[in-house]
């Protein structure tokens, strides 16, 4: 409890901060504040996803059906993540480039995760036998997963990027002022937080509805 | 020449229906195994488990020739199935099937060899024809073909005699009683006069475990 | 008959004018995307349904029929190509400035939908699962293969950039793909 109230707290902070602490950035204007919101979404996505898909790995190694849950949570909660990555994204596009969406490179690889994802769980809802789901899926998320290299490579050979880029590479700094940087990581430990509370909420509503079950098939067989 | 397949604690189970539960069994070299027991009882789903086709929920399956366990992957080489759920391609003729299924296997095939095991499951003078011309005595039939065709060790038999015919029954005897000699035949059946075939048999769908029972000493 | 279907109404409808390079590379690459998946979605759904599965299960090890399987794709696509790419050619009037670099783009590109789509075939067939599952699986993991191919063949068409590089990136995608085939087959096939 003292942990929910804690990250309740610290979110109304940065949000706050986010508009009112937080200078608005060169460049960017009053637009750079979306930053504190788009860019920990698109990071947790990326991680939720990462770890979804080391969960298919382990459930094809070890085939307990425990990870495969994991997969699909973590799933879930990398599409949600993405989801607001996406929206936020198109938000500052239709300020910043005049549109909400223009195949921007980091737009297509967004799309195409969001596109790999309801793949999955179509192809999830399309299984009803349990271990079948899981081994399905865990190839698939794989399989897909594994083809997405290759896309960072060839988009932006097609098309030139106009996103900004976060980590300046040839002065190897952040662009970032100091205001700016302590609210974006502030917020950043605040989604993670979210995530973690999230994946512990699902995990355990998802535990419950498992015991529910159980004793409702207990009943079941002592009725009988 | 030593074959045996043990069952160990076998239990099937989907979601939370219990299909059986601590099935243990050894089966000896030279002995046919008999499963019975009304439909939906895990007949056919005990064959895929010892197959390895299906994963039991626990419980294990050991498969020993020549003093050697056999990895799981190892089994297709020492098995030969025919089931009704197992269909040979009807785009080719029985004779191709053998040579396809021959080559995939990694065997040799000749022509005379394929028409010696057309000839003893009565398929005689038919190997040009296209499967899908056959009756399904006929496929039955070419079944056995293809479950004998690398000479197994274990014999898997479900409803060895769904569609035959009077010959067609003589025939399948005369094959079982030629894998006694050379190894093992397990089938699931609920013809009286197949089950009296059992060395061993075992009850499915019985309260509890299977009941397991010696069969009429042969 | 799908390619060549949409191959000639395409045709039909532009009457005759020079389509642009981007957009003949693109169409191109659509036709072979819905040609194949349409025809490969087959390859194993058919043996789940004829029962021949159980049959071919026992005799085979799976990476033999996972390379059985895909070889015979790779066969199918390459026939659709002979039959396709001449008759794009005689209809759009495509110029092709690097002849040989776009026949290697092809091939690679049509060697990378069979082995991708293969995969994903068994995925579906084991899915057991009928309608358009083939084309939302397969489409996020053919994209990426798909832009490189209509990009290099857009390349191949004007012949204003190196192609090495574009050639390099197909011939990977189908290395990984293949290779993370091989390894991930087995746990479809068998239960």
């Amino acid at each position: 409890m003292f942990w929910q109230i804690l990250l309740g707290i610290w979110m109304t902070a940065v949000i706050l901060a986010s508009f009112l602490y937080m200078p608005a950035t060169q460049g960017l204007g009053q637009t750079g504040r979306i930053i504190v919101y788009h860019v920990p979404a698109a990071w947790l996505a990326v991680l939720a996803y990462l770890i979804s898909m080391l969960n298919a790995v382990g459930y094809l190694r070890r085939g307990e059906l425990r990870l495969d849950r994991q997969a699909r949570i973590n799933a879930e909660l990398g599409t949600v993540f993405c989801l607001v990555a996406t929206v936020t994204g198109a938000i500052w596009s239709r300020a910043a480039w005049g549109w909400y969406w223009n195949w921007d490179p980091r737009q297509t690889s967004i799309a195409v995760l969001l596109l790999i994802y309801t793949a999955y769980f179509v192809l999830r809802s399309a299984v009803s036998d349990q271990a079948r789901r899981a081994r399905l899926s865990a190839v698939y998320s794989v399989l897909a997963f594994l083809t997405v290299p290759f896309l960072v490579f060839v988009v932006p050979r097609v098309y030139a990027s106009l996103h900004p880029d976060l980590i300046n590479l040839e002065q190897g700094s952040f662009d970032m002022d100091r205001k700016m940087l302590v609210v974006f990581l502030a917020s950043l430990a605040g989604f993670t937080g979210l995530y973690a509370w999230m994946y512990k909420l699902v995990a355990r509503l998802e535990n419950l509805l498992d015991k529910l079950e159980q004793q409702k098939r207990g009943e079941a067989e002592s009725e009988r | 020449m030593q074959t045996k397949v043990v069952l160990k604690k076998l239990t099937k189970a989907y979601g939370r229906r219990r299909l059986f539960a601590d099935i243990s069994v050894i089966i000896p070299d030279r002995s046919v195994f008999v499963l019975h027991g009304p439909n939906g009882t895990g007949k056919t789903t005990l064959l895929r488990i010892i197959c390895g086709h299906v994963p039991a929920t626990s419980g294990e399956v050991e498969i020993t020739v020549d003093g050697r366990l056999l990895a799981r992957e190892e089994r297709r080489e020492h098995i030969g199935l025919v089931s009704p759920d197992l269909e040979l391609y009807g785009e080719l003729s029985a004779v191709e099937n053998l040579e396809f299924f021959a080559g995939v296997r990694g065997l040799p095939f000749s022509l005379e060899k394929a028409r010696n095991l057309l000839a003893s499951v009565g398929l005689a003078g038919r190997g040009r024809d296209l499967v899908d011309t056959y009756s399904s005595g006929m496929k039955q039939r070419l079944k056995y073909a293809y479950a004998l065709l690398h000479e197994p060790r274990i014999l898997l038999l479900d409803e060895p005699t769904s569609n035959l015919d009077e010959t067609g029954v003589a025939v399948v005897a005369e094959i079982i009683r030629r894998q006694k000699e050379r190894g093992i035949v397990i089938m699931a059946t609920n013809e009286p006069e197949e089950v009296s075939y059992g060395d061993q048999t075992l009850a499915l769908g019985q309260p509890g475990t299977g009941h397991l029972a010696q069969g009429p000493a042969h | 008959m799908f390619a060549i279907t949409t191959l000639v109404a395409v045709s039909f409808s532009v009457g005759g004018a020079v389509l642009d390079a981007d957009l003949s590379a693109a169409l191109l690459w659509l036709i072979l995307f819905f040609t194949s998946m349409a025809g490969l979605s087959r390859a194993f759904v058919q043996e789940e349904e004829a029962g021949t599965v159980t049959a071919l299960r026992l005799a085979a090890r799976p990476d033999a029929v996972f390379i059985g399987k895909y070889l015979f794709n790779v066969t199918l696509l390459f026939s659709l190509d002979v039959l396709v790419v001449p008759l794009f050619w005689v209809l759009l009037q495509q110029t092709v400035a690097l002849p040989l670099s776009f026949l290697a783009v092809v091939l690679l590109g049509t060697a990378g939908l069979a082995g991708a789509s293969t995969m994903v075939a068994a995925i579906v067939a084991k899915a057991g699962a009928r309608g358009p599952l083939m084309t939302v699986l397969a489409f996020p993991v053919l994209l990426p293969l798909l832009l490189g191919a209509i990009s290099s063949t857009r390349t191949c068409f004007v012949g204003d950039k190196a192609i090495a590089a574009d050639l390099l990136f197909l011939f990977c995608y189908n290395g990984v793909a293949l290779t993370a085939s091989l390894l991930l087959f087995p746990y479809v096939w068998d239960e």
